[in-house]
């Protein structure tokens, strides 16, 4: 095994475990993400609920969906797509974070199947899922193409995956690192690695060939006055992007 | 961790009448009651039960009037309760401010504001409050929301990662709620169990409130005075009637209180002058220490405070209901928003969003208001000339009294969509 190609960086998952239990708490080493949540949910939910043409009044607008968190940590975006209506799988290769994850789950008293497991091995399992959320993962793996291409395969025809991650750019280097995990301290350092950032077209590069093709890309950028993550047209650091599948059968 | 998620939900033996709710407010007042009924309009799925320690019907004694700035207004139309107030609601439709010495015979005029925010929307109006409240309890009954009198919350435990917090109510009954509203007024007891330290400054004032009945009618016209013990407001009510705020220090609150009507009525008649006629008090007359007191934390995990639990101002400005309305949009568009996006509405980070939104505003016009009485609130001749010259400057520049006028109708900020009158 351990000469086989996979996605799993051994260094990446140690340092999440040892961050797990502080998931949760959103004044704690996570209140970063938890900042993060509001934006990152707002536009997942605009998206699918104008995708999948749902109802939007509905308390439960996502029902019906089969939703994958791969890299979903705590759970911070399950939770709220199941309390949404979604059928949801979070999957995390650190069975420590899926620990952590179902006992808060379990309190909360939602229903999310997690799994300590990796996007290849759902891929073999032959799992399917109308959408994929790919959050601040990629950034994380070993193998950006690799992931992407697992990923995507699992993506039934008219779903959609979602990718957000950090580019890499000077700016990003200096926000995101130096700015976030040196000076502000928001981010353990090494949390992030300048030379694992990942370039929007390195996503399209890595979907080539998948049948996914992106559809939208968004900025997102942190207003200090308002103390608050909006979306932005500027995708020099953060950024998400949207990646359809055609629902045609005809080839 | 682990023990937590263990821990069971319930003690043993505990009566539990209803199941959980999504949201327990306590303190059935206007800011209470408001906050209720915009989380239920918006988000029907949500469970929300009002409970307040005041026996069955006191609120039906109250005899005061509210001043209703034009958004707070716009927010109760929206919710679906102004129309039932129109027919009590005594539009203001122009205001002056003078500053004077109380045995001044003619009171120079600094200010006058005509009172429309929009052509034909006054910028406040005059409600009784017992028509207010009512008319928010009838909204609470349609939209399902449970009010149950004479019951205070007495105790609450939060567990650290638990998903509710489990209330303790003084009935016996136990229950649980995501969320704890505490709408209990200035002096609230949720806010010291949940060990929120306050900021407190007494004033030594006392303001008097009375309902004055005169012979002519009064046209709309609000009127405040600033004379040496403090401001002493009129505001226009239905029919031939006034109501006063009427600030004295401590002492002479107490003596004109306690003393005979007529040494009252004397009293009174200098500050009120006979330009409405014949005057004579109706009904009782109360008096309310004057204080600033500000909460230094608006929320805690799973609990929020609204109104004056958060923040209880000097009525000089008459901002104290407006500023709770502002709470009660604010705290109900916070929610309904987190609920949308799938987000626990009781988390921390969820309720700070409120928190950050309300705190600039409130210590802004805590501060204001605050200035404003210390500022008014002397006879020194040399502070006199210069605040009025100060108002003087303000009546001759028209985007500064638009200014005011936006702040006395609550309009100013970022105001939460149902102050602009737009659904959540």
């Amino acid at each position: 095994m351990a000469a086989g190609r996979t996605t799993i960086d051994a260094d990446e998952i140690e340092r999440f475990s040892r961050l797990a239990a502080e998931w949760w708490d959103p004044t704690g080493k996570f209140k970063p993400l938890h900042k993060f949540n509001p934006v990152r949910l707002r536009y997942i939910r605009e998206t699918l609920i104008e995708h999948f043409r749902l109802d939007a009044h509905s308390p439960k607008p996502l029902a019906g969906l089969r939703v994958l968190d791969i890299g979903c940590g705590g759970g911070l975006l399950c939770e709220p797509m199941a309390r949404l209506g979604a059928e949801v799988v979070g999957a995390d290769a650190s069975a420590t974070n899926i620990e952590v994850a179902k006992i808060h789950a379990e309190q909360a008293g939602i229903a999310v199947d997690y799994r300590a497991t990796t996007s290849e091995d759902l891929e073999a399992a032959g799992e399917t899922f109308d959408v994929i959320l790919n959050m601040e993962v990629v950034e994380h793996v070993a193998d950006v193409d690799l992931f992407l291409k697992s990923c995507a395969a699992m993506v039934r025809p008219g779903g959609l995956m979602f990718v957000a991650t950090i580019n890499r750019t000077l700016k990003a280097y200096g926000l995101a690192i130096v700015g976030a995990e040196y000076l502000l301290r928001w981010l353990p350092r090494g949390t992030h690695q300048y030379e694992k950032l990942v370039k929007p077209d390195q996503i399209d590069a890595g979907l080539a060939g998948t049948g996914l093709t992106t559809v939208k890309r968004s900025g997102v950028v942190y207003n200090p006055l308002a103390d608050e993550w909006n979306l932005s047209r500027d995708m020099d650091v953060n950024y998400m992007v949207v990646a359809a599948r055609s629902s045609g059968k005809v080839s | 961790m682990a023990a937590t998620a263990r821990r069971k939900p319930t003690g043993k033996g505990r009566k539990r009448k209803d199941g959980p709710v999504d949201v327990l407010v306590a303190g059935a007042g206007y800011v209470g009651l408001a906050t209720a009924v915009a989380i239920a309009t918006a988000a029907p799925h949500l469970k929300v039960r009002v409970v307040d320690a005041a026996p069955e019907g006191v609120w039906k004694k109250d005899g005061r009037a509210s001043a209703v700035a034009a958004a707070a207004s716009r927010m109760l139309d929206e919710l679906g309760c102004w129309q039932p107030l129109l027919d009590d609601a005594q539009p203001i439709l122009e205001m002056i401010v003078t500053d004077s010495r109380t045995s001044d015979p003619v009171r120079p005029v600094f200010l006058t504001f005509d009172g429309e925010v929009t052509p034909g929307e006054p910028f406040a109006h005059m409600v009784p409050n017992v028509e207010l409240n009512g008319a928010l309890r009838e909204k609470c009954a349609e939209c399902g929301v449970e009010i149950t009198q004479g019951v205070a919350a007495t105790a609450f435990s939060e567990t650290q990662g638990a998903a509710a917090l489990s209330v303790t109510l003084s009935n016996g009954e136990e229950l649980r709620t995501r969320l704890l509203i505490a709408a209990d007024g200035v002096r609230s007891a949720l806010r010291g169990m949940a060990g929120i330290k306050t900021v407190h400054w007494d004033y030594g004032q006392m303001g008097i409130v009375a309902t004055i009945a005169h012979e002519r009618p009064h046209h709309g016209r609000a009127e405040e005075h600033f004379l040496p013990a403090g401001p002493f407001a009129i505001l226009p009510l239905s029919g031939n009637r006034s109501s006063i705020v009427w600030t004295e220090s401590k002492r002479t609150a107490e003596r004109l209180l306690e003393g005979d009507d007529f040494s009252f009525d004397l009293e009174l008649e200098k500050r009120f002058g006979l330009k409405l006629g014949e005057i004579h008090v109706e009904g009782a007359k109360r008096a309310y220490p004057l204080g600033l007191t500000l909460a230094r934390d608006f929320v805690k995990p799973r609990i929020a405070l609204a109104g004056d639990a958060a923040h209880g101002i000097h009525p000089i400005a008459g901002q104290g209901l407006n500023l709770g309305f502002k709470d009660a949009a604010a705290l109900a568009e916070t929610i309904v928003e987190a609920d949308r996006l799938g987000q626990d509405i009781g988390a921390l980070d969820v309720l700070q969003r409120y928190e950050r939104w309300r705190r600039f505003d409130t210590v802004q016009m805590g501060v204001t208001t605050d200035v404003l009485n210390r500022l008014f609130s002397n006879n020194f001749g040399p502070l006199r000339a210069v605040r009025d010259v100060g108002l003087g400057i303000v009546d001759r520049m028209p985007g500064l009294k638009r200014f005011f006028i936006g702040q006395a109708a609550g309009l100013s900020g970022t105001s939460p969509r149902l102050l602009r009158g737009e659904p959540i």
